[in-house]
């Protein structure tokens, strides 16, 4: 079968791959391009480990294919941190001990960080809802809402992406 | 050298530090299961039975090894058949056969998911596309996947040879029973007659998944001469390495196992699944192989822990003494034996002295998948049933649940029916606390009502070995062989640094792989900050007399003439002020010239582990029109020993209740009458999500264990155990109706409410009629 030649955008370098029609974003951030902090936890949408933003908004990167990419602009864990260092979210998540395993955090910090990008001052409910499609077996959520009020106390660090 | 005495202030335990792993995992750094590639890997892939119970006549395999990029195929044909026993591992028995035909089906299938045959392909699609030519001709058996149906003397047979042990004499038929244990203290009969109020009552639970959020993934990597590796999501590297040798017929000195990082295990990683079929896999193609499951495949090949029906009886005098209790647990197993009675019987009842107490046990196979480990097997349905007769009995009585436990709580110093010593117990403190909460205070509204629930869990210790060594400069690499679940690297490198005196990040906590160190057990059965925790201040300790040693060769001093505090030596006693203070450091950096490499280690077999105690409180808000329960408010009161990182501790505590509280209202295992899963994915198996859950107090209790250097107790699984029986009083108190099945989910509290208004039962809260 012939492969799909993809141009788009991913945390900030133009990337190209190819892959075929029916392969998910999920799967070339992961296997082709090697990016492997966007997790897999269900491959159906349900858990948010795979959370990516494209184009400004949080997708399941599970749900999206490949070939949509093209043209995109895409940011996943490994572009959440700048020269400056980490970003807010992550520095968050560390120091209120939001991860216990670890697994769903990627997916949490790329929602919470365009959460507070919306919405600088969240209530707590407004943190759970946004939240709501990324799923933690560990924590409990305690510590990733308060992960997260914490980071939305950090001035300036929340512009859009 | 100083003796052992700890200060009371300590410098580093108790405080909230940044773990050290993570830097790793909040940039996506960390190495998880399915994260590890090596050069030239396939793609190994199962095919699974779509039958509950049928008879495999025949696989054919020819087409799938005739596409062009598969390299292997095996069926269960590839594997070595085993004895039929268990085998020792460590302090545990396993029988290698019954996992080896978990994990590959000989002869028949036996659950719905029940893998028949594996590829190895040039990549996933085409992987897929050769499960698909596989040929299996199925006889198709009857099935059972119910418990009770499972037990009835007609029910479809398993395991057509299986006599149930533990009854004398023995059935002379087989059936689905695997075993009957019976423990009993004074006489059962007698303490009945003597009760003045009885309680009896039947509660059932259905199968649940640990519900990890990484699947399992492992890659297998196996060399012409044989020697193999494997990166696998482990709670316990040893135990895999015991698993695969023993299942494949290996040396274990030939199989290196390395644990990734691990995406949560609950239980669910302590066992292998993929990890031996890609060891053949490998070991055919000469090329890495690396699974990785779906969701689905978890959801039907992995996990899940029993579902139960238990009948029990509690008695009391009606001052609130209990005199007799009789608690008869029939768990549900799966396809294989393996149900956690044990540790179900062990928390039966046992924060409470009552003199005359029996407790029954079965264990049931049916097609399902084989049960595993789920945090604190077997004690969230046991407590569920325990503390639901509790609260009736406390409402009977007319008395708080609190009352009631401080009039019959366990004796300190006294063994448990089980066989667990009862010592050094904070259920007082526990007690003390949570009664003190402004939780208990809040006001409740019409629909609204508040459970409580208490329990004890014993906690475990076990085999343990570790490593520590001083760097030229001054710094130490510490090597611990249980993976990181959960912040177990930030509380050993602070034990380390608490114990040698120097600054918590100087210290570097790695997990090692199976080549590296001795046997370790499991991160598991809440016994890692303990048994590690023991092993390391050993190792620690090791370290500063090696150092104290070199130090006195430097000073031609004996060793016990050096003393050694906050990374400073300095001669001590009569030859006090003799030298100048030496820093660890000029110690370290001088090892060439004193004798070599600086090199600590310590192994136990983990003694000593201290039962603990936890008390749960639940808000609750039914709705009368859906059914839906809301978990308004929850606070959780626990005897945790000694917290070494608070943060990770609450965050434990935290964890197992909102698994609880997830089993309590929605999570089961829905079966078809087809015999097949019906919830094989996350939309359907539906887990506690942000919205469903409020802020979880945590109340940490210290009451030290003495035999810990830092006091620790286990807290990983105690924090699950009262949370289904908090939440389920909670239900009843908002209702006025018990629920004697879980999960209360929507449907089934609907139907519940509907019936009693139907009845005019006067039980049901006036809000509800
Ligand atoms: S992997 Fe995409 S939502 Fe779970
Ligand atoms: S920290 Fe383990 S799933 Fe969230």
């Amino acid at each position: 079968m012939p492969k799909i030649h993809v141009t788009t955008t991913v945390n900030g370098g133009e990337t190209e791959f190819l892959c075929e029609a029916h392969h998910t974003l999920l799967s070339v951030l992961r296997d082709t391009l090697g990016l492997t902090g966007t997790k897999e936890g269900c491959g159906s949408g349900d858990c948010g480990a795979c959370s990516v933003n494209m184009n400004g908004r949080v997708v399941c990167a599970c749900l999206v294919l490949a070939p949509e990419a093209e043209g995109a602009t895409i940011e996943t864990v490994e572009g959440l941190a700048g020269e400056a260092g980490m970003h807010p979210v992550q520095r968050a998540f560390i120091e209120t001990a939001a991860l216990q395993c670890g697994f769903c955090t990627p997916g949490f910090m790329v929602a919470a960080k365009d959460l507070l990008a919306r919405n600088p001052d969240p209530s707590e409910t407004e943190i759970r809802y946004w939240l709501a499609g990324n799923l933690c077996r560990c924590t409990g959520y305690d510590k990733i809402v308060r992960a997260v009020q914490k980071a939305a106390r950090e001035p300036g660090r929340h512009a859009r992406t | 050298m100083k003796d052992d005495s700890q200060p009371a202030d300590y410098r580093w335990v108790g405080k909230r530090l940044d773990r050290p792993d993570g830097a790793d995992k909040v940039t996506g750094r960390a190495r998880f299961g399915a994260d590890i590639h090596l050069p030239g890997e396939l793609v190994g892939k199962c095919l699974l039975s779509p039958h509950p119970h049928a008879r495999i006549l025949r696989i054919d395999t020819g087409k799938a090894r005739a596409l062009p990029g598969v390299k292997a195929v095996v069926t269960g044909a590839d594997f070595p058949v085993l004895e039929d026993r268990p085998t020792p591992v460590a302090d545990y028995a396993f029988n290698l056969w019954d996992q080896a035909r978990t994990l590959m089906a000989r002869d028949k299938v036996l659950f719905d998911g029940h893998p028949v045959a594996a590829v190895a392909a040039t990549t996933e699609d085409v992987a897929q596309q050769a499960l698909a030519l596989i040929e299996v001709a199925y006889e198709i058996l009857p099935h059972v996947t119910d418990l009770e149906a499972a037990m009835a003397p007609d029910a479809p047979l398993l395991h057509e040879t299986m006599i149930t042990t533990g009854v004398a004499p023995g059935p002379a038929a087989p059936s689905n029973i695997v075993a009957r244990t019976m423990l009993e203290r004074g006489n059962i009969d007698a303490g009945f007659e003597a009760a003045d109020i009885v309680v009896e009552r039947e509660f059932r639970s259905k199968p649940v998944h640990q519900g990890y959020i990484e699947p399992h993934a492992c890659i297998a990597s196996v060399a012409e001469d044989g020697r193999a590796e494997l990166w696998t999501c482990t709670q316990g590297p040893w135990i895999d390495r015991a698993f695969c040798a023993g299942i494949l017929g290996w040396e274990m000195s030939d199989l290196k196992v390395v644990a990734t990082e691990i995406g949560g295990g609950f239980g669910g990683k302590l066992t292998v699944y993929d990890e031996p079929i890609a060891l053949r896999l490998s070991q055919l193609t000469r090329k890495p192989v690396r699974m990785v499951m779906t969701r689905s495949e978890v959801l039907r090949r992995t996990g899940p822990t029993s579902g139960s029906l238990y009948r029990v009886r509690l008695g009391a005098k009606s001052d609130g003494t209990l005199v007799a209790a009789d608690c008869e647990m029939i768990l549900e197993t799966g396809a294989f034996p393996g149900s956690p009675l044990g540790t179900a019987r062990a928390i039966a009842f046992t924060h409470l002295d009552i003199p005359n107490l029996r407790l029954s046990s079965a264990e049931v196979v049916s097609n399902r998948p084989s049960v595993q480990a789920y945090r604190a097997p077997g004690g969230p349905i046991t407590c569920y049933a325990q503390e639901s007769v509790m609260d009736e009995m406390a409402e009977k009585l007319g008395i708080s649940p609190f009352a009631l436990i401080r009039k019959n709580a366990v004796r300190e110093g006294t063994v448990s029916l089980a066989g667990f010593p009862l010592e050094n117990l904070g259920l007082a403190q526990v007690l003390d606390a949570a009664e003190a909460l402004e939780h208990l205070k809040t006001p409740l509204g019409p629909t609204q009502g508040r459970g409580i629930a208490t329990s004890y869990w014993k906690n475990g210790g076990g085999q343990t070995s570790v490593s520590a060594i001083l760097n030229e400069d001054g710094t130490v690499n510490v090597g611990i062989g249980t993976p990181d679940i959960g912040g177990l690297r930030a509380s050993v490198s602070m034990m380390v640094a608490e114990t040698m005196g120097v600054p918590y990040d100087k210290v570097t906590t790695t997990i090692a792989d199976t080549s590296q160190l001795g046997f370790n057990s499991f991160t598991a059965g809440s016994r890692t900050a303990y048994a590690v925790g023991l092993a390391v201040v050993g190792a620690s300790k090791d370290l500063i007399a090696q150092v104290c040693e070199r130090a006195a060769k430097m000073w031609d001093l004996p060793p016990e003439a050096v003393d050694y505090a906050d990374g400073m030596l300095r001669p001590a006693g009569p030859n006090a002020g003799a030298h100048d203070p030496v820093p660890l450091a000029t110690i370290a950096a001088g090892f060439a010239k004193s004798g070599g490499p600086i090199m600590g280690k310590f192994t136990t077999d983990g003694p000593g582990a201290g039962p603990n105690f936890a008390t749960h409180i639940a808000d609750v808000e039914v709705d009368p029109e859906t059914g839906g329960v809301t978990v308004l408010r929850y606070s959780i009161v626990v005897d945790v020993g000694r917290a070494i990182h608070p943060d990770y501790v609450e965050g434990q505590n935290q964890g197992g209740a909102a698994q609880g509280i997830g089993w309590a209202l929605n999570e089961e295992y829905v079966y078809g009458a087809d015999g097949r899963l019906q919830n094989t994915g996350f939309l359907d198996y539906r887990m506690p999500v942000a919205p469903d859950l409020p802020m979880i107090g945590c109340t940490l209790v210290e009451v030290p264990n003495p035999n810990h250097p830092f006091g620790v107790r286990g807290v990983g699984e105690v924090s699950i155990v009262p949370s289904v029986a908090a939440v389920a009083n909670a239900v009843k108190d908002a209702t006025g109706l018990r629920f004697f099945e879980i999960p209360m989910s929507p449907p089934r509290v609907l139907a519940r409410i509907a019936g009693a208004r139907a009845a005019k039962d006067p039980s049901l809260k006036p809000a509800f009629r």
